[in-house]
């Protein structure tokens, strides 16, 4: 029984261990300013969310798309949680193609919760072409698609530096502490006061980032509470059978020991 | 097989039974005589069970939301984990069920390993074993790339480029699994195709598995042919099935912390980009359950060979028990092959970390001297233990030590010090 958890033990640690080497490939050391969503009973900030989702629509949205999220998202349990009546106004201010109606035409009119996130170009192609040829990626699922989630994208929006000496960078390219390579070909996003907030938290550099980088993880992971607390019940359950099955066992081996 | 003939009470029963004789395998399974001193090394068949049906039950549901076509796909998984109700619940079910799977067979092989379940009379349990896990990687891998994240799209296209390698037909053959001239929507659900049929075969090799194994009856710890039914053994039902209910639900409480607080860990974020023919990522890497075969794949510089041997590592597996050609079943009673064991434990874990390296400087080097030692370990050390190992003496039956007290390795000494 103790060998049996030993090795259990060993083959997590091993598992673990071998994707942190991986994980700190990475030259430098990733930023984390303590996110309330990690942890066993992690959970977003509904404030935070909704800052972010300002941040995102007011500078992220002008390039970079969130195809796979609805504006009904915004208003379900777990995330910013707009009211409904608000994420029907926030939808209303985007327009949509739709049709063809009766007469064969196509049409466009106000988006409705329904709705996915309308982008700022119609295709990847024209997103590509309007940035320099560096496709602006898309950020539904963006803190899951990169390697250390929301530090990595946090730290990459605050490690934006002047180029060390010896190194010269083409124009529309921008040096950074913590992408892969150092080259970015975002400009830096997120000046002082970008965004004016309406509850009135300052609108610093680094609390944008998190709120934004918040607001992305809530995108990417839209059931994280759901999967904490279902996680936490289902583990107390699992404890409290396994502790049950144990001593039905030991009682039902009893008659079997005796006779060795 | 227990030799009583089974009647059932009802007459109802016997009319039915006497015409499907389902009664009598359902009496044969509960009686079923199993030694009693299995340890929990032995549990891992059961769970074994439980993953291959979880993985086909969260499949099934996975199947009914999943859209196979390289321009859906990877929106369809993430309708999946946004819009069905708890599926991302049982998308990571499903994604962390298969490294579960895998963990657990790692387990179940070496423990037949170290105790030499694969030597006669159980040849044909371990070959079906080794075809269901041949079975298993290929199913896993084809799942991998249903996503088609970066990494479905640049996995499948460096493993079926490795059929590339045949002479004279590599290239047919590969046009032929990609159905076309590079890895894109034929490909996609043709590996769907066969993904939802895999498990199935799988499913029947399991039983005849089982049922090869309820032919000769368990191995266990000593190794020993044990007399059945007798003291020596328990029936199947209750003894074995609480014990491996037990284990199962400490292999969930495992399971369960992967679902819920890292599911994402064990696989690679790189998959969460939509595969994007025109862009390879900096390093292609299998899911980890591979990653020593791919480790040996890479160790050869020449690609053909590289492929034989991946293959190989596989075939020396299935031609094993007549490479082993010791007398003794388990490694209790085996000196120097148990050091020897511990070596090829830790020869395929850092295999396994090599693969997940890039393939340079020392990184190359390690891999090819634990791709040498593996072949080492089967094709020479076994056949040359069998031959020269001094074996300690082993006990007449699991009651026979009575004064070790219960039938563990100390068993083995104080029988010597009598």
């Amino acid at each position: 029984m103790k060998n049996f958890f030993k090795i259990f033990l060993f083959f997590k640690i091993f598992l673990l261990f071998s994707f942190n080497l991986i994980a700190a490939e990475q030259s430098n050391k990733l930023l984390d300013p303590g996110w309330s969503f990690k942890g066993f009973f992690g959970k977003f900030d509904r404030a935070q969310l909704q800052r972010g989702y300002q941040v995102y629509t007011e500078v992220c949205a002008a390039c970079h798309s969130m195809k796979y999220l609805s504006y009904r998202n915004l208003s379900q349990p777990g995330g910013p949680e707009f009211s409904e009546q608000q994420a029907k106004i926030i939808a209303s201010q985007f327009e949509v193609t739709d049709g063809p109606n009766s007469d064969g035409e196509m049409f466009t009119r106000p988006a409705r919760l329904s709705d996915k996130f309308v982008g700022p170009y119609p295709n990847d192609q024209a997103a590509t072409a309007a940035n320099g040829g560096a496709y602006p990626p898309d950020m539904s699922v963006l803190v899951k698609a990169r390697k250390g989630g929301a530090d990595y994208i946090y730290s990459v929006l605050m490690g934006y530096e002047d180029p060390p000496s010896g190194i010269t960078l083409d124009d529309g390219v921008y040096y950074n502490k913590y992408m892969p390579g150092n080259k970015i070909k975002m400009s830096k996003p997120l000046m002082e006061g970008a965004v004016e907030y309406a509850d009135g938290t300052v609108t610093s550099e680094d609390q944008m980032s998190k709120d934004v980088v918040a607001f992305l993880a809530w995108a990417a992971e839209p059931h994280l509470e759901a999967r904490h607390k279902i996680g936490f019940r289902a583990m107390i359950y699992l404890f409290i059978i396994t502790i049950l099955v144990y001593f039905s066992m030991k009682k039902l081996w009893s008659r079997i020991e005796s006779k060795v | 097989m227990s030799d009583h003939e089974y009647t059932p009470k009802s007459k109802l029963g016997k009319w039915f039974n006497d015409r499907l004789p389902l009664l009598t395998l359902s009496n044969h399974l509960q009686e079923y005589p199993t030694p009693k001193n299995l340890n929990y090394w032995w549990t891992f068949g059961g769970i074994l069970t439980f993953c291959l049906i979880a993985q086909i039950i969260t499949g099934l549901i996975l199947a009914m939301h999943y859209v196979a076509s390289a321009d859906l796909a990877f929106g369809s998984v993430e309708h999946i984990m946004r819009d069905v109700n708890y599926g991302w619940l049982i998308r990571y079910v499903h994604a962390n069920g298969a490294s579960m799977f895998f963990l657990a067979v790692y387990i179940h092989i070496f423990r037949s390993l170290y105790y030499g379940s694969y030597k006669s009379p159980r040849e044909v349990i371990w070959i079906i074993g080794m075809i269901i896990y041949f079975l298993m990687m290929a199913t896993a891998f084809m799942g991998y790339v249903l996503p088609w994240g970066q990494m479905s799209f640049w996995g499948a296209t460096v493993i079926t480029n490795l059929f590339s390698a045949i002479p004279l037909v590599g290239e047919s053959v590969t046009n032929w699994l990609w159905g076309g001239y590079a890895v894109d929507n034929p490909t996609l659900i043709r590996f769907y195709s066969l993904h939802y049929l895999f498990p199935f075969l799988i499913f029947g090799l399991v039983i005849l598995h089982i049922w090869a194994l309820h032919v000769p009856g368990n191995n266990n710890p000593i190794g020993i042919d044990i007399k059945k039914p007798s003291k020596d053994t328990v029936p199947f039902h209750p003894y074995i099935v609480i014990k491996d209910l037990f284990a199962l639900l400490i292999f969930l409480i495992v399971f369960a912390f992967f679902v819920f607080y890292s599911p994402n860990i064990l696989g690679h974020a790189d998959n969460y980009i939509e595969a994007n023919p025109l862009v390879t990522p900096a390093h292609i890497v299998p899911e980890w359950y591979l990653l020593p075969f791919y480790a040996i794949l890479r160790s050869i510089p020449d690609k053909l060979f590289g492929v034989i041997a991946m293959f190989a590592a596989i075939f020396v597996l299935v031609i094993l028990p007549w490479l082993d050609t010791s007398k003794v079943r388990s490694a209790i009673f085996r000196p120097l092959y148990k050091q020897f064991y511990w070596f090829l434990v830790a020869d395929v874990l850092i295999l396994g970390y090599v693969g997940a390296m890039p393939a340079e400087g020392l990184y190359l080097l390690v891999a090819r001297v634990a791709t040498a030692y593996y072949f080492l370990h089967f094709l020479v050390i076994l056949p040359l233990l069998g031959a020269k190992e001094k074996t300690l003496d082993i006990p007449l039956s699991l009651t026979e030590p009575v004064l070790g007290g219960s039938p563990k390795e100390s068993m083995a000494k104080n029988k010597k010090e009598i």
